[in-house]
């Protein structure tokens, strides 16, 4: 125990007493996850959208004032003919291009129908099809007025076909907002504490080696698991120090809104971060730069943090790659900030990303500890 | 006859196919000041670092202390001091905090460390420094205290691993008065150097010619049976033949 504690202090004089290292830990942080919660941003507003209008009567100029009026586009050109269109497309001065045939208003008045020519930019996936649902809602929106005008009007066919629209009402659980960064900020905060804590550890016994100190501690009656424990203990602190900033800035600066237990939330980082800082120790123990050990944990970092869950959902990943992430610890942190913060989820609720955290906590500490040696 | 506290026979260290030890022996008694010479490259490091239990040994056997190196490793650590040939205090803690540090992993009570501390402080002049950090001090006052950090918790030997490389001859003359105390206190003290003049100061001497020791004896002896003056010329007709 004694042991243990000097070593501890030891690390702690020399946290704090790094100049290079402080801003790393306690501001770094902070402005990562203010600036990229504000900047990781899904929701599409202001969509170029060009519009062709070939008909130029009443109804087209209807659903043209209908587009400019709605929050999703702007109205970046307006034309007459499909090669204007398709030109603005090509210059990318639109994002989307909607068609108006001629006779548009003649034939919807006469059939009950028409067509309209929507041409969508898809190079950014998330974008073309985001772009078409909002135009197809504000398209959607037009065409239930028209119709209420025809009732309105008494138009022959507006009174032998009466009109049943099917009203879908929305609710949305977890959350009601659908406010992006309540969903963003908690899986932010899980990369960063992941990526302090993984860092520093590796980081910080390859250190020792390369001064050479690490030599003259392996020559002490130093025990194994002591010198394991007194390494981890100091940045599992700063790793729980790291989330209570976080968590601080997710309410008061972003307003998150904190369902479940904080309890549960930190017993689970508590878990989760001797996971991460085990593979930080797993990693120091074949590395033997500063630079190997921060390019390898940093390999891993990626595809943890590119197949967490954050920025592609899981259930979006191919099969293969969806089993991948069975063995991604950032994965199921997210999920679990996320159940507890979001749907205030119980134990009973995460129990098996306890138990498979706990597993993962198990091996690769044991890994690591057969891995280290005071001999080599 | 008192059994020898350091006790090496054909002990040899292989990197695969080079052989770094060449089936070393020797026995070191109770107090001695052991010094053990060779050209860079010799072997020497790799010899003391099988000694402390950092490497294991290839084969042969060897004994530190009454403890096998092979099975007992973690007991010889109790017994040993060691000052590496790279820099073994804190850089970025201070005086104080590194001799807290080093006592305190080798168990020492609190009232040790005090007492220790203060002593040690007093011992080396320092107490203007004591809450500096390491970076800041000379290079000889560096040296100074990690070995007097290296024997704080009385060990049985001392191993040090060129300590005196880079000062002025000023400073190890000082280097060699602490050593001399050490050794009227009763910690055996095996050095490693390619100073010359520091293999004047030893009891006895052996010299490592590419991973073998080829001379082992007192000073003076060598040098009779060399017919030269000085440690030096024996060491340069020793480890360079063909140039003498």
């Amino acid at each position: 125990m004694r042991t243990i504690y000097f070593l501890v202090r030891k690390e702690f004089l020399q946290i704090f007493r790094n100049k290079g290292m402080l801003p790393i830990i306690f501001i770094m942080p902070v402005i990562q996850l203010v600036i990229l919660s504000n900047a990781a941003n899904f929701e599409i507003e202001n969509l170029k959208l060009y519009f062709v209008d070939k008909d130029q009567t009443s109804y087209s100029r209807l659903l043209r004032s209908k587009i400019e009026g709605s929050n999703y586009f702007v109205l970046s050109g307006y034309g007459f003919s499909t090669d204007e269109g398709e030109g603005a497309l090509d210059r990318d001065l639109a994002d989307l291009v909607i068609e108006v045939p001629r006779g548009f208003e003649r034939t919807l008045v006469r059939d009950n129908s028409e067509k309209i020519q929507l041409t969508i930019n898809a190079i950014d996936g998330t974008k073309g099809a985001l772009g078409n649902f909002y135009a197809l809602a504000v398209i959607s929106d037009f065409n239930r007025q028209i119709r209420e005008d025809f009732q309105a009007k008494g138009t022959v066919f507006a009174i032998s076909k009466p009109l049943n629209h099917i009203k879908i009402n929305y609710s949305n659980w977890f959350n009601p907002d659908l406010n992006y960064k309540t969903f963003m900020v908690p899986g932010i905060l899980v990369l960063l504490v992941t990526m302090i804590a993984a860092f520093l550890s590796a980081m910080n016994i390859v250190r020792e080696k390369e001064i050479g100190t690490i030599e003259q501690l392996n020559v002490t009656p130093i025990r194994k698991h002591q010198f394991i424990i007194g390494k981890l203990l100091p940045f599992w602190v700063l790793g729980l120090f790291e989330l209570s900033i976080g968590l601080l800035i997710a309410k008061f600066v972003f307003d998150v809104p904190f369902v479940g237990s904080i309890i549960l939330v930190y017993a689970f980082a508590a878990l989760y971060l001797f996971l991460v800082l085990g593979m930080g120790l797993f990693i120091s123990t074949f590395t033997e730069t500063q630079q190997q050990a921060m390019f390898i944990s940093w390999f891993f970092l990626v595809i943890f943090i590119l197949m967490g869950g954050l920025f592609t959902a899981i259930e979006n990943m191919p099969v293969w790659a969806q089993h991948i992430t069975l063995f991604n610890p950032v994965r199921y942190f997210i999920e679990v900030v996320r159940m507890v913060m979001l749907k205030g989820s119980g134990l009973a609720d995460i129990k098996w990303h306890f138990l498979i955290v706990l597993l993962y906590v198990i091996g690769i500490n044991g890994l690591a500890m057969f891995r280290y040696r005071k001999t080599v | 006859m008192e059994e020898p506290i350091i006790y090496a026979k054909d002990l040899t260290k292989k990197f695969g196919d080079f052989t770094a030890v060449d089936a070393i022996s020797f026995e070191i008694n109770r107090g001695e000041i052991f010094g053990f010479l060779g050209a860079n490259g010799a072997g020497k490091t790799t010899a003391m670092k099988m000694l402390i239990g950092l490497w294991k040994p290839t084969s042969g056997k060897a004994s530190v202390a009454g403890f096998d190196v092979y099975r007992e490793a973690e007991k010889i650590k109790k017994n040993i001091g060691y000052m590496s040939q790279r820099f073994s205090l804190y850089e970025d803690l201070t005086v104080v905090e590194n001799i807290q540090f080093y006592a305190g992993i080798y168990g020492l009570t609190n009232q040790q460390i005090k007492s220790k501390t203060t002593g040690l402080i007093e011992k080396l002049g320092l107490l203007e420094v004591r809450d500096s950090r390491i970076q800041s001090l000379p290079l000889g006052w560096k040296q100074k205290l990690a070995f007097s950090v290296a024997i704080l918790h009385d060990p049985k030997i001392v191993f040090l691993d060129e300590p005196t490389g880079g000062v002025d001859p000023i400073t190890r003359r000082q280097f060699w008065d602490l050593i001399y105390e050490a050794a009227h206190n009763g910690i055996t003290v095996f050095v490693t150097t390619h100073y010359m003049d520091e293999a004047e100061y030893c009891d006895r001497v052996s010299i490592m010619v590419n991973g073998r020791i080829e001379a082992l004896d007192n000073p003076s002896t060598l040098k009779k049976q060399f017919n030269v003056d000085t440690m030096h010329e024996v060491f340069v007709k020793m480890a360079r033949p063909q140039e003498a």
